[in-house]
């Protein structure tokens, strides 16, 4: 609770947790906030640039079909935010496991595992999800899945460093004494505090996992193109860019917008956590 | 130092087996080649008897120990699609990818410096607001929507510079502006504190005690220290650099290693995707075992956690 009111008062993180709220509850509510169908194409209202009024408003424009470009900016939102969440949890998950077992038992996992983060490290992560999603197929799942990919590197090294310290913390001996079993101590005392770190991590991959859908998505391996997301949106306004910029300059502000509340709260969160950091 | 070497070579040839063999696995799951080769209407036989003479039917292993091989010796293969061998297609695109990604790196490392250099010495100041705010803009969006932007103002609202494309000195100005901006936001940034926790040190005070001239505690004392935690910081922006080029080169247009990748994804043209992977990566671990050799050799505390 104190560690709640901390966060609140520190000015940086109160304006990520405030855009944030606003982006997650537009998106959410994008069937009653949308003004038109994000998927309804209209051939009398194609590339209408913002502020043009055909069957109805269209307060940011309409793409190539005729699509409303506010509509499928919010349905969008729902996407990458969506997959991004995903992709979050499903790295962390993996991620901190991963490093919680190879730095408390050592041994062939942490040498496995050590190699395997090596391995990864060693493409730029980009060029490893565009062969992955070529070669092996897109779709939703498969671009949460590398996107997952993408920053489980991140949990299993930090997750792993702290285990290393808090392994022969007193309290640790204490259990061991005790006689707990050994999942006992690691998923009981070792663990619990090794998470602060990992929320601090985790705001920092959910802007990554934005951004790399985007990237991912622009390029056309991503998700199918018929999905908005802001991805698929900017890909949308690419061949438009001479003739209609709204179309490719929308999409990027939304990911700005969202991006910058993430990082405002993850900074927010580095900074309680890690008193070194603070400024 | 020669014990810190030999642990790091062995550690590199086993990062490089991994990779060849990840490489070479994805490239497998892709799909059959041969029905990217013949025609439709060819029998079993025919797909067969290609397979065979391809050495398509032997163990996987095989046939990634004969693919590594022949790579070693600096053959990759042939392209399924464009029918020319995959390492004369890198070798013809190379040049342009290193023009534009050594452009950008060092225009963001020089540039980044100078900012990162002025706003410390002015804080507050207008320069030190244009670097926060490039930065933090550079951190929120995705660094292609920027090319994107700087297109609709450059080329297509004042139509200055060309929209896309390769050519003269000017085609090379976008793109490069484009790639180079993320990286000189976060060098400024870097930059921007090394020098305010230099110059706040006490060798800094005894030096201006001395008498020393402000330029010369700046550049001689202050510059070379903050230095430092900066080349760390290039080494990382390198490879970043590399990831977002086959974006860059996407939208620009520009015929190097990044769009010939794209496309070859686009068109399922996998051996030359295998080949650019194989490549980049292969010279992305080189380039970090060198810079932990130069570091070891530079500052003797590395040496000892391995």
């Amino acid at each position: 609770m104190k560690a709640v009111l901390e966060l609140y008062r520190s000015e940086q993180t109160r304006l990520g947790a405030v855009i944030l709220t606003l982006v997650v509850l537009i998106a959410l509510c994008a069937p009653w906030l949308a003004p038109a169908d994000p998927y309804a194409v209209d051939p009398a209202a194609r590339l209408l640039p913002p502020l043009s009024h055909a069957a109805h408003w269209h307060l940011l424009g309409t793409d190539s079909v005729g699509r409303d470009t506010l509509s499928r900016l919010m349905y969008g939102g729902r996407v990458s935010l969506a997959a991004g969440f995903l992709a979050v949890l499903i790295s962390a998950v993996v991620g901190s496991l991963v490093g919680a077992l190879s730095g408390y038992f050592g041994g062939w996992l942490e040498i496995v595992s050590g190699w395997l983060i090596d391995v990864q490290l060693s493409f730029p992560f980009l060029l490893l999800a565009i062969f992955l999603l070529g070669a092996l197929g897109g779709g939703t799942i498969a671009v949460v899945l590398v996107l997952a990919l993408a920053t489980w590197v991140n949990y299993a090294r930090i997750v792993r460093s702290q285990v290393l310290s808090i392994r022969h913390q007193t309290y640790v001996e204490a259990a061991r004494a005790v006689g707990a079993s050994q999942s006992r101590i690691l998923f009981l005392h070792v663990l619990p505090n090794a998470m602060a770190l990992v929320s601090v991590v985790a705001s920092f991959s959910m802007a990554q996992a934005i951004l790399t859908e985007a990237a991912l998505s622009f390029l056309g391996v991503g998700l199918d193109p018929s999905t908005p997301s802001w991805g698929t949106m900017l890909n949308d306004g690419r061949d438009y860019l001479q003739s209609a910029w709204w179309i490719a300059t929308m999409p990027g502000i939304a990911i700005g917008i969202t991006v910058f509340g993430v990082l405002s709260l993850g900074e927010g969160l580095r900074e309680l956590l890690d008193p070194r950091g603070q400024r | 130092m020669l014990r810190f070497a030999l642990t790091r070579l062995a550690r590199t040839l086993g990062v490089l087996l991994g990779v060849s063999l990840l490489t070479f696995l994805i490239g497998h799951a892709s799909g059959d080649p041969v029905l990217l080769i013949v025609r439709g209407d060819a029998t079993a036989e025919q797909k067969a008897q290609l397979r065979h003479s391809l050495g398509l039917d032997r163990p996987v292993l095989a046939q990634y120990t004969s693919y590594v091989a022949h790579a070693v010796e600096g053959d990759l293969g042939i392209s399924y699609r464009q029918h020319v061998s995959v390492a004369s297609l890198i070798k013809l695109r190379l040049p342009n990818s290193l023009e534009l990604a050594g452009t950008a790196f060092v225009a963001a490392v020089t540039f980044g410096f100078l900012l990162g250099a002025l706003a410390a010495l002015h804080r507050g100041g207008l320069i030190d607001h244009a670097v926060a705010a490039l930065a933090v803009l550079g951190q929120v969006v995705p660094g292609f929507w920027l090319g994107l932007l700087l297109v609709l103002v450059f080329a297509v609202h004042w139509p200055l510079l060309p929209v896309s494309g390769y050519g003269d000195l000017r085609h090379l100005i976008l793109p490069a502006v484009t790639l180079a901006l993320p990286t000189l936001g976060r060098m400024a940034r870097l930059v921007r504190s090394a020098m305010l926790e230099v110059l706040g040190s006490d060798f800094i005070r005894t030096a201006r005690a001395k008498g020393l001239r402000e330029s010369q505690v700046l550049l001689r004392h202050a510059a070379r220290n903050a230095l430092l935690p900066v080349i760390t910081q290039a080494g990382l922006e390198l490879g970043d650099m590399v990831g977002s080029a086959f974006i860059v080169e996407t939208v620009f247009a520009w015929p190097g290693i990044g769009r010939m990748t794209v496309n070859a994804v686009l068109q399922r043209d996998f051996l030359v995707v295998q080949g650019c992977v194989l490549v980049t990566a292969t010279a992305f671990v080189l380039i970090n075992l060198l810079v932990d050799l130069l570091y070891a050799a530079i500052d003797p505390r590395v040496r000892v956690r391995v």
